[in-house]
């Protein structure tokens, strides 16, 4: 991090008590406080929100890759009858590894990476409130991740599905470790997961701009705080899930023996209870994201701010009370049934006022057509879409046909393929200019937009079909003599759903090579390239190391928007008049810069305990020695941790007293 | 994890303290309470979790014996009552440091690690004689699902006894970054959870007939 | 935040860190000892139906005072009450439907 200005002479008292002066390189001997601004250590121990946000983005989208070439397999592998491209065997693999990947390791983390980024710049802060947490959270999320892509070299991958049911996943019919690997990695990516979500709610909640009361915060950051509250409540049901596994299947525990007198429903509620807000989770940040690229391509304010916000929050709430639809086929019995049916009826209606918020957003709008708007309605169209064959789920009678079929496959493909990850590229499209300074390419953007499209509905519509004609999910291999002939054979819905997804693939790789071709010759942005709304846009492109030059004086919601344009009564009505340009208003900043500013300074113990985890987890499967170990640099670091203040003494940031810096004071 | 954002310090405050007012918490309260206080939350779910997993199962463990005959109240009642017991130590330990005793609160927070671990010695105790009783971890679905809570518990109070005995060692050297009364004040929040999750787990599994 | 003395520190913010004599705490030990005492009383008598009820009240009685006054919330910031308390209330709420889609409580 270190802005390097020498700080105030006054010296920061710790609490109302005697000033506290604790010289890091004294406190804990083993290494001294790393303080690289550039190179790659400058990445490894940083603390900077921005560059964790843009840590998250890259590792999750290098994921999402892995998740895409899986489900291109799958398709392959389903594109003729009776194909023998995959084993059975690899074929569980592949569909448990996808649906891994594409949750927990692409959608959570990009979404993560967005908040990252966006939340302390969009409520006027400097960082997050815990940025060593911060750190650790990436740390676990990245290790997570490849902990958990190991078991393909190590054994082979978890093969139960991604909800894992038991007694299926026991030892027994997954004898390979590739569910221990995936409870434990899970596990790993949920402190990940929990970590932010504490972090982020107390970021949100403590440190806004001076002036922005909640019902004025952009609402993007609206959206990632009902997110981390369901985050806070939801990942310690799977961590008792995940934990039940483990034991299960490494310390022999009965949990899930059917033998014993286990009841496996049991698992799926404990995974439901956590899953169905995990959904929300999922989708909620795209919302949040496309109800703030659609008023700026409106050149509307959102309309009915305040019924986003409140439908956000009750999505968050009925979130809870919903997990048994995803149990109507297992004998939960009729009141049971009956109640989660209507509880799931009623969590359309607050999705459905934000469809009629954004549509409404958009009419009698000034509509520009740039690709994140496109991205933007297309996650209007797509979501609806799987949003209504949702509804057709919460009928129970329905849902009991649709169990278990493609229809299931298409219903969430459509709100988490073009919900979750229309959502997320077009946040991509829109914020790229703020993040690197540079213009992703149009024109590459609507072929990578128009591809993605296309290769979605023909990948996942034909699925509806397949579904109620009743191909099972999960299905290896279909005979040809099976597939039924004229306009309901399977076999020609297969091939065009795989033809469809190579389409879809190809759309993915008009964005690789819109981020190549910008990076090497994209045109320079403007600083508000979008006449943009939110604060977020106040700062330079790509943002300063400490974010704004002064912490802004909030008076309004759309606070950027209304710094630059004023109300001015003509003949004709009021109207809207252009009073400052965004480089006025940078300018305006700079002019006014805070002289001392103290940002928090970079660390090596979040990467060293986020470390020891996948140690122990390795431990568990392998090595009792490994997993002691792994504890002793937990233990260790978390000391160290402890022991070394957030922020850099205020000795650490002197300059050079005369002359060339002294080798001590630059690796204090 | 939650020793990792006890001392995740103040940066903000930090930032506020030295250069006015205008970067101070919105709300006013401390970054690191209002974190402990979330993650408490959090924890009812986890807890919340293991006790439902224990009360479905605690009725199913047909030839091996149950909680009826392995239960020894006094002995839990008496650990009980010491782990009652350390939360009031642990409450003047927060009033000795708000006070900026520095003696009084080692000493008081000393006591409450030495209750705690009396509390766990208990439960070692508890844990091998049932074994003797032939219920180990893997014998019956009661039996997996009490030691797993039970253990889980236990070990919360493990972690709290560490970092109590961290604390001392670090006040007595007077290396607590940041506010060292806040510090106390976080890892009594922590302590006292503990403390009612037992409340709530003496009752639901001792003292209930299953 | 520049007050130095102790003394002036607790008097400007007596609500707020709810800031008791060491004797009130004392007080409230006993009391939770006490129903403690009587929770293990009533396990050694015959209560029938009363049994379950009785102890779920006192089990609550001894939750909530040490929530609320060892651990501040009564004297705290509103806001520390509500995260706590809506992460409780929701764990209770899920899991008790939970265990009631297992019949758990009907039984009796």
């Amino acid at each position: 991090m270190a802005i390097i200005e020498r700080p105030s002479t006054v010296p920061a008292l710790a609490g109302g008590g005697a000033p506290q002066f604790v010289t890091p390189s004294s406190s804990y001997g083993v290494f001294r406080r790393p303080v690289s601004s550039t190179g790659w250590r400058s990445w490894l121990f940083t603390v900077d929100h921005k560059k964790l946000g843009l840590m998250y983005g890259g590792a999750a989208m290098f994921f999402f890759l892995v998740g895409g070439v899986e489900a291109l397999l799958i398709r392959t592998q389903l594109a003729a009858p009776d194909n023998t491209l995959l084993s059975a065997s690899l074929y569980n693999q592949l569909f448990t590894m996808h649906a891994t990947t594409m949750i927990f390791l692409f959608v959570m983390p990009v979404t993560t990476g967005f908040a990252n980024y966006l939340v302390p710049l969009q409520i006027g802060a400097r960082d997050v409130a815990f940025p060593r947490l911060n750190a650790f959270g990436f740390w676990c999320f990245l290790f997570g991740g490849i902990f958990l892509n190991t078991s393909w070299f190590l054994g082979g991958a978890a093969d139960g599905g991604w909800f894992m049911y038991q007694p299926n996943a026991n030892a027994l019919f997954s004898p390979s470790h590739g569910v221990d690997f995936w409870s434990l990695g899970l596990q790993i990516t949920g402190i990940a997961s929990l970590t932010g979500a504490l972090n982020l709610i107390v970021t949100i909640l403590n440190m806004r701009a001076p002036g922005m009361t909640l019902m004025k915060m952009p609402i993007f950051t609206w959206m990632v705080l009902v997110v981390q509250f369901l985050l806070v409540f939801a990942i310690p049901v799977i961590t008792v899930a995940l934990f039940l596994l483990m034991f299960q299947r490494v310390f022999g525990a009965q949990f899930f023996n059917v033998d014993a007198g286990a009841d496996p429903l049991l698992w799926q509620h404990l995974f439901w209870i956590f899953g169905h807000p995990e959904v929300y989770i999922l989708i909620l940040p795209s919302f949040g994201i496309v109800s703030e690229v659609l008023p700026v391509f409106s050149r509307k304010p959102l309309f009915g701010y305040k019924f986003v916000v409140f439908s956000g929050a009750a999505i968050g709430f009925i979130g809870w009370g919903v997990w048994a639809h995803h149990m109507f086929a297992s004998g939960l019995g009729p009141v049971s049934v009956a109640v989660f049916s209507v509880s799931t009826m009623l969590i359309a209606i607050p999705t459905g006022v934000k469809i009629v918020n954004w549509t409404l957003t958009m009419w009698g709008g000034k509509l520009r057509f740039t690709t994140a708007m496109l991205f933007a309605i297309g996650l209007i169209v797509e979501f609806t879409i799987g949003g209504l064959s949702g509804v057709t789920h919460s009928v129970s009678p329905s849902d009991t046909q649709q169990t278990d079929t493609y229809y299931i496959v298409a219903h969430f493909h459509y709100v988490l393929f073009g919900g979750a990850v229309f959502g997320i590229f077009a946040g991509f499209y829109y914020w790229w200019p703020k993040v690197f300074g540079k213009m992703l390419s149009e024109t590459l953007g609507k072929w990578n937009f128009w591809l993605m499209v296309i290769g979605m509905n023909l990948t996942f519509g034909p699925m509806h079909i397949l579904g109620l004609q009743g191909q099972p999910r999960r299905m290896v291999v279909y005979p040809e003599k099976l597939t039924g002939e004229g306009f309901f054979n399977l076999h020609f819905w297969n091939t065009v759903a795989s033809v469809g997804s190579y389409i879809l693939a190809t759309g993915i790789l008009m964005f690789l090579i819109n981020v190549l071709h910008t990076a090497r010759k994209g045109a320079k942005a403007p600083l508000d390239p979008w006449d943009a709304r939110s604060l977020e846009w106040l700062t330079a492109s790509p943002p300063k190391a400490h974010n704004f030059d002064v912490i802004p004086h909030v008076h309004a919601l759309d606070e950027y928007f209304h710094l630059k344009y004023e109300e001015v009564d003509t003949d004709a009505g009021p109207r809207l008049v252009k009073v400052k340009t965004a480089e006025e208003l940078l300018a305006e900043q700079e002019a006014n810069a805070d002289e001392h500013i103290h940002m928090p300074s970079p660390s090596y113990w979040p990467m060293i305990v986020a470390i020891a985890l996948p140690i122990i987890a390795y431990g568990i499967i392998f090595s009792k020695v490994l997993a002691v170990a792994g504890g002793a640099i937990l233990l260790l670091g978390m000391f160290a941790w402890s022991l070394e203040p957030s922020v850099a003494d205020d000795s650490d940031y002197d300059p050079p007293q005369g002359g060339a810096p002294s080798k001590e004071l630059a690796s204090v | 994890m939650s020793e990792a954002t006890l001392a995740e310090s103040h940066a903000v405050a930090h930032a506020a303290d030295a250069h006015g007012a205008h970067v101070s918490p919105t709300t006013g309260l401390s970054n690191n309470k209002l974190a402990m206080w979330l993650f408490l939350g959090s924890e009812c779910l986890l807890f919340g979790g293991l006790i439902s997993t224990y009360m479905l199962y605690r009725g199913r463990h047909t030839g091996s014996p149950g909680p009826a005959q392995l239960w020894d109240i006094p002995l839990t009642s008496v650990s009980s009552f010491v782990l009652l017991m350390s939360s009031l130590t642990m409450v003047l330990a927060v009033s000795a440091a708000q006070e900026r005793d520095d003696r009084l609160t080692c000493i008081w927070l000393s006591v409450t690690a030495l209750l705690g671990s009396t509390f766990v010695g208990a439960q070692v105790y508890e844990f091998t004689s049932f074994y003797h009783e032939g219920v180990g971890f893997t014998t019956s679905l009661f039996s997996s699902s009490f030691f797993t809570l039970t253990g889980f518990h236990g070990i919360h109070v493990t972690v709290g006894i560490i970092m109590l005995m961290s604390l001392v060692g670090i006040i007595s050297r007077s290396k607590v970054p940041g506010d060292k009364a806040e510090v106390v004040e976080l890892i009594g929040l922590y302590w006292h959870f503990v403390d009612i999750v037992w409340i709530v787990i003496f009752t639901l599994v001792y003292l209930i007939p299953a | 935040m520049t007050t130095t003395e102790h003394i002036d520190h607790t008097e400007a913010h007596p609500e707020t860190h709810g800031h008791k004599p060491n004797s009130f705490y004392i007080k409230v030990a006993a009391a939770l000892a006490f129903i403690t005492g009587i929770e293990v009383a009533l396990y050694y008598l015959t209560l029938g139906a009363w049994y379950l009820p009785i102890l779920l009240v006192l089990m609550l009685i001894k939750f909530l005072t040490v929530v609320s006054l060892f651990m501040h919330l009564k004297y705290d910031n509103r806001m520390f009450a509500m995260l706590f308390y809506s992460g409780l209330i929701l764990a209770v709420l899920v899991y008790v439907a939970a265990l009631m889609t297992f019949r758990f409580f009907d039984g009796g």
